[in-house]
């Protein structure tokens, strides 16, 4: 690697209750690369994004960001050091428009006033700078929208924060041929422009076809960190489900000690 | 087209419409909101006004300026306690003790002034401060301890009458003869300045509409056609003008005593309409609220303090409600220990739900109160004056109620179905 990590997490410990779902993981992402992180339901992928977005801080463990330590106690965080989320179960608000969601909790203002000139403008700029073009409006209300565009203006959104690193949890689980290849368009765009993207996915064919890199989850642990060019789409399978594969290094908390 | 579009044409953005070209798309554009399940307020303005023609031809008392006049002091109460209501509704919570809330506030208020001679307006903040206090404790025990606010708030519901039995009495009342608070709902404007504030009102809404049209239109942002534009100012503007022109009248029954002029409570709610327009459309506070009641999940992740904003709602709207007890306090002349109690508050639910605010959460705003407050105190003094058995206003609001709610629930299911906003 060339570059410096931008975001390293060691050793991440997180349980809820009893149960315990992250064990001992570590990852990294690299500016202006695509970052896969693959592994069966129940993983632990979900819970690890949201670890590193505050909402579910983890137990223990370092958080690194552009190589010093950080602490991450919730979203506001997260979102301080340029860091965004573009969550499974989406998190838009149906009542509210496109600008309105975009801008949501960080607002532009105009003295005491929300400045919606600015919103609206700089809105319908990020859109266009990412050539969307399946929205007839940026005052249409989210509820109105596919889920494809409101997987659209949910990635935007973060474009719009010129992030540095953008976690997206199954961006393209519920959708359609097309849609899918407009989001990984996306995905990719938002890469070649330096931003460290993580990318949560089940559909290998999207992983090889837009990742750099590979981080396999099994139970809660890693089982192989790689560069995409090394693996086969067969030795990734072999991971997800049982996590390990000939002729692939485990990392040094190895997997198959469980 | 305009030169707007073509800018986006350039930028490959060129489905983005700034402007629904002409009226009779915007027309259109409204019929399938409608049938999308968002009715906007136009159906309970038709509403009001089969009302008025329904009472108007039962009782010829009901037009009459005195009634009318009548009509707009005794609907102060319950808009302002409906605005009070209405950010709560907004979260997606409720709360059920914002009429006793009010009792006491003008109970505090009320004795401040009779029992310890205190300036009219020390005892009015005090009331405020009452209000605001209920409210950070309802507030605190909904957001920080999760109990449901329907549980809280009945909780209060009952404990706050007590309260105010505690501070009255058993079957007491304490009148309220101070000129400043009796004045609100019992004084009138001079004809000269009811006109000259009408006229006010209508200028600066126009003005403003028309600023912002023109803003818009430079600017290349998403702008209704001018013709809505003109027609929500005309549309306005006559009923400020018909409202004035009504109540400025005389509409004495004894020839030697003309009253006439607009009762100072219009203008107490023309201006906490102003204020709650503006809170809730154009602060960063009023848009999280929103929020938050469209999912508060995703107002958590955007970064939003979603406990410290459902405590500052619950806070707003006791202090409100005891603006409301203090203007039902004055109109009655007297606070009694049943002060906001019985269907007071249910009748806020009522008018903000008829009113077009959704009981989801999300949807809704402060000029819902004015339409379904009045639609309520229509009822009350329409029944009230055709004489009926008392059992006929509840049965009668119980069902408007019940209707208001249905149609909020179908229009949800509406929009969820088509999609609409
Ligand atoms: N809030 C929670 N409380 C308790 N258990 C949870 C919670 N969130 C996730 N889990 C558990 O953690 C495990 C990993 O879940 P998740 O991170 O969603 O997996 P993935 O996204 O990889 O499918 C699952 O067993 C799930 O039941
Ligand atoms: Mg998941």
């Amino acid at each position: 690697m060339s570059d410096a990590p931008l975001l390293a997490l060691r050793g991440i410990n997180k349980s809820f209750g009893v149960v315990n779902v992250l064990y001992d993981v570590d990852l990294t992402i690299y500016p202006g690369q695509v970052t896969a992180l693959v592994g069966d339901n129940g993983a632990g992928k979900s819970t690890l994004v949201k670890a590193i977005a505050g909402i579910y801080p983890a137990d223990s463990g370092d958080y690194l960001f552009e190589g010093k330590p950080v602490s991450v106690h919730s979203p506001k965080d997260a979102a301080a050091l340029g860091i965004e989320v573009v969550y499974q179960d989406l998190a838009l608000c149906e009542n509210l428009d496109i600008v309105e969601n975009m801008f949501l909790g960080r607002e532009k203002k105009n003295g005491l006033f929300l400045d919606e000139t600015t919103m609206e403008s700089s809105a319908r700029e990020v859109l266009a700078s990412l050539s969307v073009r399946t929205v007839k409006s940026v005052r249409q209300s989210v509820s109105s929208l596919s889920g494809g565009q409101r997987q659209t203006v949910a990635i935007a959104k973060s474009a719009l924060w010129k992030s540095k690193v953008v976690l997206l949890d199954e961006p393209t689980a519920a959708l359609g041929v097309a849609q899918t290849r407009q989001v990984l368009d996306l995905v990719r765009r938002l890469a070649d422009q330096g931003v460290g993207v993580l990318l949560i996915s089940h559909n290998l064919t999207d992983v090889f076809e837009v990742a750099d890199r590979i981080t396999a989850l099994y139970l809660g642990r890693v089982a192989a960190d790689v560069a995409v060019k090394d693996v086969t789409s067969t030795q990734v399978v072999e991971l997800i489900t049982t996590g390990h594969s000939d002729g692939i290094a485990a990392p040094s908390t190895p997997a198959a000690s469980v | 087209m305009t030169d707007i579009t073509t800018d986006a044409d350039e930028a490959g953005f060129a489905s983005d419409l700034t402007q629904s070209n002409t009226l009779g798309e915007s027309i259109r554009a409204y019929v399938s909101r409608v049938r999308g399940g968002d009715m906007g307020a136009l159906p309970s303005i038709f509403g009001l006004v089969v009302l008025f023609i329904v009472f108007g031809i039962a009782n010829d008392r009901f037009l009459s300026n005195l009634n009318m006049a009548n009509l707009a002091a005794q609907s102060g109460s319950i808009i302002i306690l409906t605005m009070a209501i209405i950010p709560v509704l907004l979260l997606g919570e409720i709360d059920l003790s914002a009429g006793v809330a009010g009792g006491v506030s003008a109970c505090v208020m009320g004795l401040l002034i009779v029992k310890h001679d205190q300036q009219w307006w020390i005892a009015v903040l005090a009331a405020l401060v009452t209000g605001a206090v209920i409210g950070f404790v309802i507030g605190v025990l909904v957001a920080k301890l999760g109990i449901p606010s329907f549980v809280v708030t009945l909780a209060f519901f009952l404990g706050l009458q007590g309260a105010t039995l505690k501070l009255i009495g058993e079957g007491g009342s304490v009148r309220i003869d101070q000129p400043v608070i009796s004045g609100i709902a019992n004084n009138n404007m001079s004809v000269m300045w009811g006109w000259i504030s009408a006229i006010a009102v209508i200028v600066v809404f126009a003005a403003l509409r028309l600023l912002r049209h023109r803003r818009k239109v430079s600017q290349g942002l998403q702008h209704q056609p001018f013709a809505v534009v003109v027609a929500q100012v005309v549309a306005l503007a006559a009923a400020v003008l018909v409202v004035t022109d009504v109540l400025n009248q005389n509409r004495s029954v004894n020839v030697n005593f003309p009253i006439s002029g607009v009762p100072y409570v219009i203008p107490v709610i023309v201006v906490l309409l102003v204020v709650w327009t503006l809170i809730l459309s154009r602060t960063t506070w009023g848009r999280h609220v929103y929020a938050i009641g469209g999912n508060a999940e995703a107002a958590r992740r955007a970064g939003i303090n979603v406990d410290l904003v459902r405590i500052s709602v619950f806070m707003a709207c006791t202090a409100m409600a005891a603006i409301s007890g203090i203007v039902e306090a004055s109109y009655g002349g007297k606070v009694s220990t049943t002060s906001g109690g019985g269907n007071t508050l249910l009748y806020a639910v009522g008018a903000a739900v008829i009113g077009g605010t959704s009981l989801f959460g999300g949807r809704g705003k402060a000029s819902n109160a004015i339409v379904g407050g009045l639609v309520i105190a229509t009822i009350v003094n329409g029944l009230g004056l055709l004489a009926q058995a008392a059992y006929l206003n509840y049965v009668v609001n119980g069902v408007v109620l019940l209707l208001a709610a249905s149609v909020d629930a179908i229009s949800r299911r509406r929009r969820s179905a088509t999609g609409l906003g």
